[in-house]
């Protein structure tokens, strides 16, 4: 158990320190990898806790799919980011002061809230004992929540439709192999048999 | 030294607020305000599986899988939009998103 609270601080103070460095490095490419790291120490608080398969779901789609994406994005746009933080000094108190009302009522609520008298009646997915977490999971998504689950899957799917429909354009005077033009063209268009008159050119 | 659920109520609500000043301080780049975005969105998912745990009930797990399907879409949207208005503007600033003067 003290074994488990120390791993928490250590994962806790890193995550924290990833989530500063995100917003205060000056190069893109770093806040993308410092989100990383911040992930993976939110996937060890969340291990610790017991949630083992949000753990990886979450190394996996956020570290390998959306922080790559970043980084993509970020190495593919060729834009003066110094630049761009010109002039964010005049903002900075008044984020530190929304920021730190905003911890302030947070950390009111996360210290002074009682749970309702009923809330063990309330239960609507009871960690069913002798199985771990990920087979639990699998119980209620592929039952209870299977619309939701369908639903999810819907909205990757427009994501990723609308993704391609945005970024995708056809430029002009760009040559492409169109392989159904080459299928379709046949000899009586392309090739003409002339006759050359002895002593004259073609 | 018993990691209660406060420890990571108080874990989420400092990476909350981080996101809320990212978006502040990064005011003017449209890729680190998504990266803010995705903090925040961390934050919830990590109130809502202390929770879970806390309160023996696997709903709070589900909820936050939902969570993180939707960021995943959100970033691949966003980060379209942002290459689109790339080719258009030759800038990320937020402050050259007047196209349609609003």
């Amino acid at each position: 158990m003290a074994f488990a609270g120390f791993m928490f601080y250590i994962f806790a103070a890193i995550t924290v320190a990833c989530g500063v460095m995100v917003i205060t490095s000056r190069n893109p490419v770093h806040s993308v990898l410092y989100l990383i790291l911040a992930f993976f120490n939110a996937a060890g608080l969340f291990v610790l806790i017991g949630a083992e398969f949000l753990a990886m779901i979450l190394v996996v789609v956020y570290v390998g799919a959306v922080a790559v994406l970043f980084l993509f994005v970020v190495m593919m746009l060729d834009v003066n980011f110094v630049a761009l933080r010109k002039g964010v000094k005049k903002y900075v108190y008044i984020g530190a002061t929304l920021g730190g009302v905003l911890f302030v009522e947070l950390a009111l609520a996360a210290t002074s809230w009682t749970l309702g008298p009923d809330v063990a009646t309330l239960t609507l997915g009871p960690v069913a004992g002798e199985v771990h977490n990920t087979r639990a999971i699998g119980q209620v998504i592929y039952t209870d929540y299977i619309y939701l689950f369908q639903g999810a899957g819907m909205i990757l799917l427009v994501a990723m439709l609308g993704a391609i429909v945005l970024t995708l354009r056809s430029r002009p005077g760009v040559k492409k192999q169109v392989i159904a033009d080459q299928v379709n063209r046949s000899s009586k268009d392309e090739v003409t048999v002339v006759k050359v008159p002895t002593g004259s050119g073609v | 030294m018993i990691i209660g659920l406060e420890h990571y109520l108080t874990v989420a609500a400092i990476l909350f607020t981080l996101g809320l000043f990212g978006i502040f301080l990064n005011r003017r780049n449209v890729i680190v305000i998504l990266m803010s975005v995705e903090l925040m969105l961390l934050a919830v998912n990590i109130n809502l599986v202390a929770f879970s745990a806390y309160l023996q009930d696997l709903t709070g797990q589900i909820f936050a899988m939902f969570v993180l399907t939707v960021a995943a879409a959100e970033a691949a949207i966003g980060l379209a939009i942002l290459v689109v208005f790339y080719r258009n503007r030759a800038s990320i600033a937020v402050d050259d998103v007047s196209n349609m003067k609003g």
